[in-house]
């Protein structure tokens, strides 16, 4: 089957940093290099022949087979030629995780991107805010999705319960609510400068 | 009818032995019929509706099956004019501390209603998410199975609710006493509650890999 | 910061404009109001996660200055179930009772999805019933979900009949839904290569009078909505989103096309034979709450006739693939012949696998854009599902759509967006 033509351009274009394409069941896809993903990411949004305007998702997938690199996972897609394009990053486990983040270039990168740091513990370089999405901020068990955190998570139902119970309602604020609520005392100390430490940019 | 306090904290001791115990009468059995029918028939819920079962208190708040015709008139948004708490739906660890903190505000007396299997075993979801039970978090007293429960069922777990409330009695003062959690935030000893939320039937085959 | 706005609310039914429309309704924003000389401090309040306005057990810190939001934050995962971590321990066909309990107002839509999905990536083609059927599932959830939408956005903003209308037409429709599944909300409609069952004798007849008795109930709504001054004014020119805002968010579904970007996924990235039925899709102009309103009332009317499209071309046939592999033989052979026993005991036992590959197939739900994502290791037990949900990223964009608008507008927004929490949290 024929890759979307972007692949072929992508590779004039970038080189090296497009590591590997194929397509599989229909559907374009194309690794490329984390260092250089903003660039490559930000010239499919903006060059007026690729026009990716539409981000559908971000998502990371790490696979049964340890030896394989964890993926973060683009999905795009252009209304306006009605094509669509998924680009991945492939993370070597034994490196830190961390991408750049797209925020700036599509803003419902926002969400997605935290769910996949909460989920898989990805960090995103630039992200306005990367607290925990559908866990709570001080929950400590580890990334869910990972393959090395059991299904029914590392403590006891019972020290699982008593964690939960005992997290403050009003810890899991962004650094804003908190200006607000002068509820920063409850954060633990690393979690406090974190968030101190986030460029404080819009993303509208 | 057995007068056994919800939570599992078994039988009550012997009458004579408990302090403040009225032995009953004609005058207090009387007066707990009054009590017991009044408090039975107009029994406000705290809709505590979080995934699919609430869709289905909805419906049974609607018209075709009608809630009201059983007293539940009113549905109290807020916890401290309600009754009942109908903890409709699947409680994950991050809505445990609301849901203590929700029955933790409602004024005595009130009862417990945990609705589906969700929320009274965690249902299918036997992963690091979810409270296997919030009968581990907050005393339910009674418990309505179904995934979600028909309207039917959920009416059947009310008429439950109302008989079980006609069989206390105002005199005894172990009844309506608050289950506080301790200081660990727990209200069940914690072997108590890794008991309750071991796996059961096809849960125990879950780790199985392909 | 935003400037204090007054509303001023056409009590009267406002007219038509030269198109047929109602007019609308300025509001004005009147920059001068209020007292100079109060000096007041914002104020923080929480909305939620219990909260009978929010739709679920979603949570908003909202600061307000009066009544004017000046910032809302959303918080979710109230209701983070696991559910994609519990994929990777499913079988397929195991999976197919999760997705019913994601997005729980639309079941059988969700079980269609997914099933779409593995089907591709096990390289299955659905025989002709199968496909019919499950357009009448996915269009018949499609006008249940909106119903709900109608319903709980109708009592949000003040109109509580509306809302036992719209459930009582949900109660008819899941009389349908039971008779051919046997449940009302959590379905499990579908089977990787086909569906559980068939419909009954006579379903086909029961849907086609449903179908010609529920416009009726949508057109007494809109005599009641459509031109209600009260309606207008709380909807219009409320919660608007640009088309270039929506695209920016990746918003999808009515509310995408409300802010006016004509993309739905049965028309752009068909699926199911959509390409062959003649229907239309509403696209907004404004992009507020009455748009939103507009569209979905639209869908409903726009799902009827696609059903009697259906109704009119439902083949006979099996609807089941014939491969035994993947379906599980009937129980008769599976008693008597040695051949379908291994069959049965293979499916049952070690799930059907699915060769190495990956999908991505977006569909289109009621509340969005639903993907389905799917990797597989050649297992019977994928190794990554995930699920593109369209509320997530819908309801993300409340602060967007609601700072600066009053706090009674932001449930009304909140109301708009369309939310199902079990999707958005999973």
């Amino acid at each position: 089957m024929t890759p979307n033509p972007s692949v072929a351009t992508l590779r004039a274009r970038f080189g090296a940093s497009v590591v590997r394409s194929a397509v599989v069941l229909g559907d374009t896809i194309v690794v490329v290099a984390a260092d250089r993903s903003h660039e490559i990411l930000a010239w499919l949004r903006d060059d007026p022949d690729e026009r990716y305007d539409y981000l559908v998702d971000v998502t990371a997938v790490e696979y049964r087979d340890r030896e394989l690199p964890l993926e973060v996972v683009y999905q795009l897609r252009s209304l306006p030629r009605n094509a669509c394009l998924r680009v991945k990053i492939a993370l070597a486990k034994d490196a830190d995780l961390v991408v750049d983040s797209v925020v700036d270039l599509w803003p419902g990168a926002n969400w997605l991107e935290r769910e996949v740091w909460d989920m898989f513990g990805v960090r995103f370089r630039g992200h306005p805010d990367l607290r925990r999405l559908l866990m709570w901020e001080t929950y400590d068990e580890g990334h869910p999705l990972r393959k090395d955190f059991p299904l029914r998570g590392r403590f006891s139902r019972s020290e699982q319960v008593r964690r939960a119970l005992g997290a403050d309602l009003r810890a899991h604020y962004s650094l804003e609510e908190l200006s607000i609520a002068e509820a920063a005392a409850a954060l633990p100390a690393d979690l406090r400068a974190r968030l101190a430490a986030a460029p404080p940019t819009d993303p509208r | 009818m057995e007068l056994t306090p919800p939570g599992g904290r078994g039988m009550p001791a012997p009458p004579d032995a408990r302090s403040g115990f009225v032995s009953p009468n004609w005058l207090t059995t009387r007066l707990d019929d009054l009590v017991n029918w009044s408090r039975a028939n107009s029994l406000w819920p705290m809709a505590f509706g979080t995934a699919c079962c609430a869709i289905e208190f909805m419906a049974t708040a609607a018209s075709r099956f009608d809630l009201a015709r059983f007293g539940m008139e009113r549905v109290a948004y807020s916890p401290r004019q309600a009754d009942v708490l109908i903890c409709a739906g699947r409680l994950p660890f991050k809505l445990a501390p609301v849901i203590r903190r929700v029955w933790d505000q409602m004024p005595q007396p009130k009862w417990c209603i945990s609705m589906g299997a969700c929320a009274s075993t965690g249902g299918i979801f036997d992963n690091y998410a979810m409270v296997q039970g919030i009968d581990t978090i907050v005393p339910v007293d009674v418990y309505v199975p179904g995934c979600p429960p028909r309207p039917e069922g959920l009416l059947y777990g009310i008429l439950m609710l109302q008989k079980k409330i006609k069989g206390e009695t105002l005199f005894d003062p172990e009844l309506r006493v608050e289950q506080l959690a301790d200081e660990r935030g727990l209200f069940l000893e914690p072997t108590t509650v890794d008991e309750l939320s071991e796996p059961f039937g096809n849960s125990v085959h879950q780790t199985r890999s392909a | 910061m935003a400037a204090k706005r007054t509303l001023e609310l056409a009590l009267a039914t406002p007219g038509l404009d030269a198109e047929g429309r109602p007019a609308r309704i300025p509001l004005v924003a009147d920059a001068s109001a209020g007292e100079p000389d109060l000096r007041t401090d914002h104020m923080l309040i929480n909305i939620g996660p219990q909260h009978p306005a929010t739709h679920g057990v979603l949570r908003l810190v909202v600061e307000l200055d009066g009544e004017v939001v000046v910032r809302v934050i959303p918080h979710i995962g109230y209701l983070h179930s696991g559910f994609e971590k519990l994929g990777e321990y499913r079988h397929y066909n195991q999976i197919i009772p999760l997705t019913d309990r994601t997005d729980y107002l639309s079941a059988p839509a969700n079980n269609v999805a997914f099933a779409l999905a593995a089907e591709r990536l096990m390289g299955i083609e659905i025989t002709p019933r199968c496909t019919v059927l499950r357009v009448i599932a996915c269009e018949l959830s499609r006008i249940i979900s909106h119903l709900v939408w109608a319903g709980t956005t109708a009592i949000d903003i003040g109109a509580f009949t509306v809302f036992l209308w719209m459930f009582q037409e949900r109660e008819r429709a899941y009389n349908l839904i039971e008779a051919w599944t046997g449940a009302r909300l959590t379905t499990s409609l579908t089977r990787v290569g086909g569906l559980m069952a068939d419909v009954p004798d006579g379903w086909a007849e029961r849907l086609r009078e449903w179908c010609v008795r529920f416009p009726k109930t949508l057109d007494e709504v809109d005599r009641m909505l459509l031109r209600n001054g009260i309606w207008l004014g709380r909807t219009q020119d409320v919660g608007v989103m640009s088309a270039a805002d929506a695209i920016a968010y990746s918003l999808s579904g009515p509310m995408l096309r409300a802010s006016g970007v004509a993309f739905d996924v049965r028309k752009d990235q068909p699926y199911l034979g959509y390409e062959t039925y003649d229907f239309e899709v509403p696209v907004g102009e404004r992009g507020d709450v009455y748009d939103r309103y507009l569209v979905r009332m639209e869908e409903m009317r726009q799902s009827v006739r696609i059903l009697l499209q259906a109704l009119d071309r439902l083949p006979d046939g099996p609807i089941n693939v014939n491969d035994p592999r993947v379906i599980l033989p009937p129980k008769r052979s599976a008693m008597s012949d040695m051949e379908s026993m291994i069959h049965h005991f293979k499916q049952i036992m070690e799930g059907v696998p699915a060769p190495v590959g990956e999908v991505y197939f977006p569909v289109e739900n009621p509340k969005g854009e639903l993907g389905t994502y799917l990797v597989s290791d050649g297992s019977a037990k994928p190794v990554r599902w995930r699920i593109r949900p369209p509320s997530f990223l819908n309801i993300a964009a409340l602060p967007k759509m609601a700072e600066g608008h009053l706090l009674s507008d932001l449930i009304a927004i909140n109301a708009s967006v369309d939310i199902v929490m079990g999707e958005i949290d999973r």
